[in-house]
């Protein structure tokens, strides 16, 4: 086996990882240097990940199940495409099929909206 | 054009769908179970979902008697429906059904054995107060009825990746089912994150193992992998690490040494009830896998794995029942026998042929009946704290209340396998099968540890009835219906199928044929 269509991949990593070390190297060389407290953060959004109260203590998980819910969607939106593509082949079968899955997909986000996962506050 | 083309190579999967009722209708049934959760209000839920999971099960065991002797691989060659798979199927309907009686239990504990949040902080005081006052979660039903499923489509899978799929279905609610117990909630979160930490690992090493597997076979269903055995050109060891690490995710949800680690920690934190769900459902929805994989996909490599899977059920069982002598909790107790007895099972399994399946097949509904009776009655030994498990506590409990005692020492006595008990006449077919396959070793190992674990069982037994009932020995509390039907249903099984077996041996000697 030729291992020759290979080599533009490891052609494409050598680049990637030349670039990332060329610009952390030349950050401190030619960048500005100008503090605030932003940029300090160890996120610049979500939770402070410290200082954390003594035992741990509660923090909000809002954003989690914001994530969460998009990636139930983002799920939802990778099988849809496919089958829309070949609707036709599919026919009436795939199109139940799909109704199925939307429906338990909806399920879910029924059970979210109805137990408050969406109120922010 | 490009539609054209796939209209040509499309074909749609021809879906039997009265031999895939079992598991359509459970999956219906839990989602249905959560919207209930979303719409109905909240005094209605308990009610709701209690006679929606009854009927939906009964549905599903309903639609399993109707299937009987159906033999066929429908859903693309997905799912096989067949002698082994049904029994399975309805083994892990029936006994499911006993467990759900335990865990809707709520006369014991105001509000249930569940909390109703288990992500509120131990030990803070919305947990103090979740713990003695209001009404547990219901969503545990929906979270049931999918894990059964599961369970179902795990013991019917036959490729590889419908496997994972089902295995992950059936694992999933577990973990959060393991979380939710009412009383010791550090233990019982413990018990969740270290369930869901190994058993994610276990989940990496069945992949990776699907992966090898698909390398050397280049299929994954049963059938194609059964004949790239005999003649796949690629490097045979690929197949062994490939199937070492497809059993070691097997392995681990059946419990067996040494990837046994996390029961009794698991075991011990969990609601009682979900823990008698565990060792009797998922032991049977792992075991059916592993039969699966060993005697369908595997079959020709039996001599390859045989010897390993022998050493490992010798582990098992010594780890199990040697371990048993040192626990001083009932239900870590129960958890390392439930680890030696799945080393029994695996010694069933390994006389690879049609009387080590039957056996296998009956020895594991008949410990499923006498797990759940025990358990069940541990969740009646109990004081103003919640369950008493420690073992000094259960001393003079035959003085206190004869009748639990005794039902109590019957179930102990069948897990030593006496005669008259399911115990025996379970452990005598696996024994014979092994037997009859040359397979003598395993046999000798299975005795000598048979001796060793009735030590424990016994000393339990000792206690009971033999030392004067301390200040601590909780009264035992009066069972609801639930529970009480449970521990009928559980003792009443055990004695039966040590007295008049035949029945249930005859079932499963028709049952046992892989379809392929």
């Amino acid at each position: 086996m030729s291992l020759s269509p290979y080599i533009p991949i490891v052609g494409l990593f050598a680049l990637g990882a030349g670039f990332a070390l060329f610009s952390v190297a030349i950050a401190p060389f030619v960048g500005p240097r100008r503090y605030n407290r932003a940029k300090l953060d160890a996120y610049e959004c979500g939770i402070e990940p410290t200082p954390q109260p003594i035992g741990g203590g509660r923090f909000p998980v809002k954003f989690y199940l914001t994530a969460m819910l998009f990636i139930v969607f983002d799920i939802e939106i990778i099988f849809l495409y496919p089958w829309a593509v070949s609707f036709e082949a599919l026919g009436v079968f795939g199109f139940v099929e799909m109704v199925l899955f939307i429906i338990t997909v909806f399920v879910a986000y029924a059970y979210v909206w109805r137990r408050g996962g969406l109120d922010w506050d | 054009m490009t539609t054209d083309i796939a209209a040509e190579t499309l074909k749609l999967p021809s879906l039997d769908y009265a031999a895939l009722a079992p598991m359509l209708i459970l999956f219906g049934v839990g989602c249905v179970g959560v919207l209930v959760e979303a719409i109905a209000p909240k005094k209605a839920r308990f009610p709701v979902q209690l006679v929606l999971a009854v009927l939906g099960i009964a549905a599903s065991l309903t639609a399993i008697v109707l299937a009987a002797g159906t033999e066929k691989v429908t859903a693309a060659g997905a799912v096989a429906v067949d002698g082994p798979g049904l029994f399975l199927q309805g083994s892990i309907a029936v006994l499911g059904l006993v467990a759900l009686l335990l865990i809707s239990e709520r006369s014991l504990e105001r509000g249930g054995a569940f909390v109703a949040q288990a992500a509120v902080t131990a030990n803070s005081e919305a947990d103090r107060d979740q713990a003695t006052r209001g009404s547990g979660a219901t969503e545990v039903y929906p979270l049931i009825i999918f894990s059964l499923g599961g369970m179902m489509l795990f013991a019917a899978a036959n490729d590889l990746l419908t496997m994972f799929v089902a295995l992950e279905v059936f694992s999933l609610p577990l973990y959060l089912l393991c979380a939710m117990a009412r009383r010791r909630r550090l233990l019982s979160q413990e018990a969740a994150l270290k369930y869901f930490l190994l058993g994610a690992f276990a989940s990496a090493f069945f992949l990776f193992g699907i992966a090898l597997v698909y390398g050397y076979a280049g299929r994954v269903d049963f059938a194609g992998i059964h004949a790239a055995v005999l003649d796949s050109p690629n490097d045979i060891a690929l197949l062994y690490i490939g199937l070492a690490m497809v059993a070691i995710g097997l392995l681990f949800k059946a419990a067996l040494a040494p990837f046994h680690v996390w029961t009794p920690d698991v075991y011990q934190g969990a609601p009682t009830p979900v823990t008698a769900l565990m060792a009797a459902c998922t032991k049977v929805a792992a075991f059916g896998g592993l039969l699966r994989v060993l005697y369908v996909a595997f079959e020709r490599s039996q001599w390859d794995y045989r010897p390993v899977l022998g050493a490992i059920a010798v582990l098992t069982m010594l780890v199990g029942a040697v371990l048993a002598v040192t626990q001083t909790d009932i239900k870590r107790l129960l958890a390392y026998s439930s680890i030696a007895n799945a080393g029994y099972v695996l010694v069933g399994v390994l006389a690879i042929s049609k009387a080590g399946l039957a056996s296998s097949l009956f020895y594991l509904v008949a410990y499923g009946f006498s797990v759940l009776a025990a358990f069940g009655i541990v969740t009646l030994v109990r004081d103003a704290d919640g369950e008493a498990t420690h073992l000094s506590r259960w001393a003079g409990l035959g003085r206190r209340s004869p009748l639990y005692a005794t039902l109590f020492t019957f179930l102990l006595l069948a897990f030593a396998g006496i005669p008259l008990t399911s115990g025996f006449t379970a452990k005598f077919g696996v024994f014979a099968a092994a037997i009859e396959a040359d397979q003598t070793w395993l046999v000798i190992a299975g005795v000598i540890t048979s001796a060793i674990i009735a030590f424990p069982y016994l000393r339990v037994v000792v206690m009971m009835w033999l030392s004067e009932p301390g200040e601590s020995t909780p009264a035992v509390s009066l069972p609801g219906a639930l529970t009480a039907a449970a521990v009928t249903i559980g003792a009443a099984a055990t004695l039966l199928l040590g007295i008049v077996p035949q029945p249930l041996l005859d079932m499963t000697e028709n049952a046992a044929h892989f379809v392929r």
